[in-house]
């Protein structure tokens, strides 16, 4: 996947997550956590979903690689290179 | 054999919250039900052709749709459910009726702080002092503070009156123990009734429950019904297998319970009762259905929580009830937009398990009779008198609770001491439900999904 469509991934997910975000205006550097209201719980899912829907294990002492959406795309790029996009 | 990633022992809240959570991640999970229905505590029947609940009065939690924090918000994410789906109508209004004294309280928290400094206008300084601590804490993070809440809100508040009528509904939506319980659990609850407050579906709890159902069943999950956990095999610090009464046996990596505590152990001979976990609280129901809307004969309140003192006594009557005190709800008295088909007065009271499980037949059908008259002549002292209206009536006993959810003694809201941590001393063994410490429908749904992502979907 490129960091495009990885990007767009995460989107899926958080849409998925938090349904009544609105996600248009997400700055890509500024954390999750300052722009939607999201808690701990909602933050566990992005990991779970991700290993769901794309088999990327992501341990818990790089939970904090996942703050803002272009921490987590450069976190996710080398390791989800090789996965094929799946059209959902 | 059968193997499945986790067993969940009963088909609650808890535990249908807690399969949807492990099915949609994947895991080959069953859910075990020793009823022909689910619900456990809050279930539904039939009754001479009509649809009734038990259990519930209303949810607690409410939120509008579109609310983005909160309990029940955070209940519709984690599920992946939409507001919709409930159809949760906000309750029209509601009271705390001690002699002579009304506190009117609806889903605006403004309704009732004025109320408050109305009756109480020496307290409304105390009384802010309070609902500030109150919002200190959070649902999911710290239920257990280790003080008293008597003794909290007895130093901030200085008339016991006051007192007593904000322990009053707060004790009888979820006090598991007799006077008093944890600070941070009556912070949770006083929020959940007072702060976001009161709603119910039209359908009445079987909405709910079906669509838990539905959702578990959409993401692969099993239920079975009628199928009761006879015992849960041990090897060494592990559940090895659960083993039905029919003689089934079902092999579970993990397996989540919300039979409860002592319940749970008692399935794997770990027995031993410790002297704080028995709930001696239990709760009589009537229910009435009248010919006419409860409005119509001028009852237009949500809920009534009354007490004929100044002195609340929640504790276990020596009589078979105590009908000193209570609560009153009409279901139909939530903003639905339309009107819903039966018209329903349903009042409870704290009862003594031990004293209804000791009658016989006939003196327990007798028994019925009685404290139904008792139970509505109390209520009607502080709601218009619905008895000429009465078409049809149902009674509630402690021992149709033990019959409903398996709990020993017909105990409401779990066992007096709770686990907040959720874990046994069996490695794969976990319990959730009222016992692990939430309670109330959104409390006890959280409660399921809570323990699910702390174990059951770690690693």
């Amino acid at each position: 996947m490129t960091a495009a469509e990885i990007k767009k991934a995460v989107l899926e997910i958080l849409a998925d997550i938090a349904p009544d975000e609105d996600l248009s205006n997400l700055k890509e550097d500024v954390p999750f956590r300052e722009q939607l209201e999201m808690d701990s719980m909602d933050f566990l899912d992005i990991v779970m979903e991700l290993r769901k829907r794309y088999r990327i294990q992501i341990p818990e002492e790089d939970y904090g690689q996942l703050a803002s959406m272009s921490s987590t795309v450069k976190y996710l790029d080398p390791r989800m290179k090789d996965v094929v996009k799946k059209e959902i | 054999m059968q193997m499945y990633d986790a067993i969940i022992i009963g088909a609650g809240m808890s535990g249908l919250a807690a399969g949807i959570r492990l099915a949609h991640f994947d895991r080959r999970v069953c859910i075990l039900e020793r009823h022909s229905a689910i619900g456990g505590l809050n279930s539904f029947y039939r009754h001479g052709g009509r649809d009734l609940d038990v259990g519930l009065h209303a949810v607690t939690n409410y939120a509008p749709k579109g609310s983005r924090s909160g309990p029940l918000s955070r209940l519709f994410r984690q599920l992946r459910l939409a507001w919709e789906e409930f159809a949760l109508a906000p309750q029209v209004g509601s009271a705390i009726m001690f002699p002579g004294l009304s506190m009117r309280f609806n889903n605006d928290f403004e309704l009732f702080e004025s109320e408050v400094c109305r009756h109480f206008p020496g307290e409304k300084d105390n009384f802010r002092r309070l609902m500030a601590q109150l919002c200190d804490y959070d649902q999911l993070g710290q239920p257990h503070t280790g003080r008293s809440a008597r003794e909290v809100v007895g130093e901030i508040i200085r008339d016991p009156l006051l007192v007593e009528m904000l322990f009053c509904p707060v004790l009888y939506y979820g006090g598991a123990k007799e006077h008093d319980m944890d600070f941070g659990q009556f912070s949770i609850m006083f929020r959940s009734i007072f702060f976001e407050g009161l709603a119910r579906p039209l359908a009445g709890i079987r909405l709910i429950l079906k669509k838990l159902v539905q959702k578990f069943k959409t993401l692969g999950g099993e239920l079975r019904l009628r199928a009761a956990v006879s015992r849960i095999e041990v090897k060494d610090d592990s559940v090895t297998k659960v083993v039905l009464e029919n003689g089934a046996e079902l092999e579970g990596k993990q397996v989540l319970s919300s039979a409860g505590w002592l319940e749970t152990m008692r399935l794997c001979d770990a027995g031993a009762a410790e002297p704080g976990d028995r709930n001696r609280l239990s709760l009589l129901e009537s229910i009435s259905i009248l010919n006419t809307p409860p409005r119509d004969l001028g009852y237009d309140k949500t809920i009534v929580f009354f007490n004929d003192s100044e002195k609340i006594h929640y504790e276990r009557p020596q009589d078979l009830a105590d009908v000193r005190s209570g609560v009153v709800c009409s279901p139909n008295n939530f903003d639905y937009g339309r009107p819903m088909r039966e018209n329903v007065v349903r009042i409870t009271s704290l009862a003594n398990y031990q004293r209804w499980a000791e009658l016989d037949q006939q003196e327990y059908q007798l028994a019925k009779l009685r404290w139904y008259d008792r139970l509505t002549a109390s209520a009607v002292r502080f709601v218009p008198d619905f008895r000429g209206a009465v078409i049809d009536t149902d009674m509630f006993t402690p021992v149709t609770i033990r019959r409903f959810t398996g709990h020993e003694g017909g105990a409401m809201y779990g066992s007096a001491r709770k686990r907040y941590d959720g874990t046994t001393h069996l490695k794969n063994l976990y319990i959730c439900g009222n016992d692990q410490g939430m309670v109330g429908i959104v409390g006890t749904i959280l409660s399921g999904i809570s323990i699910a992502n702390r174990y059951l979907l770690k690693g």
